[in-house]
């Protein structure tokens, strides 16, 4: 069971190799968690970071595979990573994504849909199972990676931030939903965070690394603040950039 | 079923159960059949997860009511659910009171027996479950009449086991006679922690009621000065009457961040400062005297959305020191917290999970929001353990489940003795998972 400060004991990790999700999942581990169930694409990347928490203090992990770009079977995916776990489980972190490749992918039809699936409908099937599951077992908590990013679609990747910003609308209705239930949803917002996922793309202002976030994470979760961004300034910033009027937000994103 | 969202009085970590009142000893064991999870619920005065079951049955023990005549020895029988406001409104009338009252009056006898609750006179009276001969328990396995004599695990294990033996119907206690309903109270001020206890140490015995808050936010000289309030119930005086209702309603969950610690430190001088110097025998209600904070009812609210939690420990009297260096730790940290209570423990009982052991404890409420209180906190249970003592389980909400192990050594003695009724661990808590308590 979570704690007073809203640390869990076990964790359940869907897109257990990416980079945030490995550093929240140790910084977790570092503060309370003892049994981390690690899902992803990549068993021998999931074998490595499986055996990261354990050398930090994780007493039990768990890997299970799976494929994001099938949505059929997010259902299997969360039962089997639910089932490596004896009782309640205290958090589902969501961080399933992938950046694509803008350019190339925008005049594809199917490599665009590949984007959404991955990103959004994916991610939206296994919150149906997960908020099943928790609904019933009366406690519980979801952790949903959107982005910064998703507040206002730009330009230069609206393809992910496009399905970021759907999967980040669409929790805020889920999290409304819980009302009540004994669960609750956190969506994170991380800005431009440096990671295997964003080498070679240009830094936006304010990025940080996956560290930082994982320790916001941590301060987020003994809240119940419905959004925890990360860093916590971009909160600010980003109140300004959603109202720009589009000339000038255009303007900003070309002159970068 | 209707979903219910179950808190504890610390508001922390709520959860979502399946809630039923049962009224009668039938209905209980009827329930307990009917669910794999169940677990005893009392007024949710416990700070933690200790009444909540996420996902579970939780029978809320209220309708469990009754209150037998007081014999002319002051033995009465109550139901489970029957709170010591609702006891003392009728037995204070006959000239009786409780042999054990927490900070609180909101409390149920089954939740008193569960967390076997200590009051102000533990140091010459012991805990509740001293005075309590009797009680039945209902059990997955069968229901039981309880007596130290007859059934002296189960009873013992019942007696502090947070509700996880089974569920308590109603309890049979010995009361103490009083004269009146005011108390006389010595009260002594002192400007440092070491004088306190001193003076606690050397005289404690000569008074049934004893307590001190200290003031943990002052630091430098004045770290832990504190106020020493003794008693005990006056001999003759006014007619007994029953207790004043509470005063004032908190009707909404204040913002986070209200109690900080410039709010807090204004409030512990102001009252450190108001207090007298020193005081013989001046008459209290006992009202005032016992249950100061019940005066504003949900001031747990206060604390606002993200809660608080509350840190009680004991150390042996060895340990006396461990009590300086958490006071020392806190105020150094400038974590916010209102005044401390420090009390002193007499003899422990055979109740494997029973809280209190000789020596001192020292309570501790703290508002959840500063990023180091949970690393803090552990650092004190690192302390605690070390030196012998261990936290309160009643109060917990946030100690792992190593630590809690190895601060109740009997724990397993509990679980064996909790098998014998329940092999299949029906009865369980969020507490209990948590904090690992029924090894499964
Ligand atoms: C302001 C305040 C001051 C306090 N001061 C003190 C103090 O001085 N000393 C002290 O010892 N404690 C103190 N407490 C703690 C309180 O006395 C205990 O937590 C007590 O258990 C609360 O009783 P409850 O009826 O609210 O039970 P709940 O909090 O609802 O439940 C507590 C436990 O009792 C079990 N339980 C309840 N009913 C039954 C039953 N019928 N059968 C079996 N198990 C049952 C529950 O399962 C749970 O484990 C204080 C609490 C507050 C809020």
């Amino acid at each position: 069971m979570e704690n007073a400060f809203g640390q869990p004991q076990n964790v359940v990790v869907l897109g257990g190799t990416s980079d945030i999700a490995r550093a929240i999942a140790l910084e977790l581990v570092r503060t309370r968690t003892r049994e981390v169930v690690l899902a992803g694409r990549k068993p021998d990347e999931l074998a490595a970071a499986a055996r990261e928490l354990v050398l930090a203090g994780a007493t039990s992990t768990a890997v299970v595979t799976f494929d994001a770009e099938d949505p059929s079977k997010a259902t299997q995916c969360v039962s089997s990573a639910f089932d490596q776990i004896a009782g309640p489980v205290d958090l589902v972190i969501i961080a399933v994504g992938a950046m694509g490749d803008q350019d190339s992918d925008e005049n594809d039809a199917v490599a665009s849909a590949r984007m959404i699936t991955v990103n959004f409908t994916w991610p939206v099937a296994a919150l149906a199972e997960i908020r099943r599951r928790l609904v019933a077992q009366g406690s519980g908590r979801i952790l949903v990676i959107s982005s910064v990013a998703a507040i206002r679609v730009r330009r230069a990747s609206y393809l992910y931030s496009g399905a970021k910003a759907g999967l980040d609308r669409l929790c805020e209705g889920l999290a409304d939903s819980l009302e009540g239930t004994g669960v609750s949803l956190q969506i994170l917002r991380p800005g431009f965070v440096r990671t295997k996922m964003t080498t070679g793309l240009k830094e936006a202002p304010f990025s940080t690394d996956p560290d930082a976030v994982a320790r916001d994470v941590i301060k987020g979760l003994a809240t119940s603040h419905r959004v925890i961004t990360s860093p916590h300034i971009l909160v600010y910033l980003f109140a300004i950039l959603r109202h720009l009027p589009a000339p000038l937000w255009k303007k900003i994103n070309e002159s970068r | 079923m209707p979903r219910e969202i179950l808190y504890g009085w610390g508001r922390t970590s709520p959860s979502a159960a399946n809630l039923e009142n049962p009224s009668s000893q039938a209905q209980v064991e009827a329930l307990l059949h009917s669910s794999d999870a169940t677990l005893a619920r009392g007024l949710g005065r416990s700070y933690g997860d200790a009444a909540q079951l996420a996902g579970g049955l939780v029978l809320s023990n209220r309708l469990l009511g009754g209150i037998s005549p007081i014999d002319g020895a002051g033995v009465v029988t109550v139901g489970a659910g029957i709170s010591i406001d609702e006891l003392l409104t009728v037995a204070m009338p006959q000239g009786w009171f409780v042999p054990v009252t927490p900070g609180t009056r909101h409390v149920t006898i089954g939740g008193a027996i569960a967390a076997d609750v200590h009051g102000k006179n533990h140091h010459l009276d012991g805990s509740f479950s001293r005075h309590v001969t009797a009680l039945r328990l209902v059990t997955p396995t069968g229901t039981h009449d309880l007596t130290p004599a007859t059934h002296h695990d189960l009873f013992w294990a019942t007696m502090g086991g947070m509700g996880l033996t089974g569920v308590v119907t109603q309890a049979t206690l010995q009361l103490i006679p009083i004269r009146s309903d005011h108390v006389l109270v010595t009260t002594m001020r002192f400007d440092t922690l070491d004088e306190i206890m001193a003076e606690m140490l050397a005289h404690d015995d000569d008074f049934r009621y004893s307590v001190a808050w200290v003031d943990c936010m002052t630091r430098g000289r004045s770290m832990g000065r504190g106020i020493l309030t003794r008693g005990d119930h006056a001999p003759s005086g006014t007619t007994p009457v029953a207790p004043r209702g509470a005063r004032l309603t908190v009707p909404f969950t204040a913002p986070s961040g209200l109690l900080n610690s410039l709010t807090v430190r204004a409030f512990n001088e102001l009252w450190f400062r108001s207090s007298p110097r020193h005081r013989e025998a001046e008459p209290q209600g006992i009202g005032a005297f016992f249950h100061p904070l019940d005066g504003v009812n949900s001031w747990n609210r206060l604390y606002g959305r993200r809660g608080f939690v509350q840190y009680q420990f004991a150390v042996p009297d060895e340990a006396g020191d461990s009590v300086r260096t958490a006071i020392e730790k806190l105020s150094s940290s400038h974590v916010p917290s209102f005044l401390a209570v420090l009390k002193r423990f007499g003899p422990g009982n055979p109740g494997p999970l029973s809280f209190p052991i000789p020596g001192w404890t020292l309570a501790l409420d703290l508002p959840v929001g500063p990023a180091k209180l949970p690393g803090l906190l552990n650092e004190l249970d690192e302390l605690v353990l070390a030196s012998g003592g261990r936290v309160y389980l009643a109060k917990d909400s946030r100690l792992d489940a190593a630590t809690a192990h190895a601060m109740y050594p009997r724990l397993e003695d509990f679980r064996r003795i909790k098998e014998s009724v329940d092999p299949e661990g029906l009865i369980t808590s969020d507490l209990a998972r948590r904090l690992n308590l029924l090894g499964k």
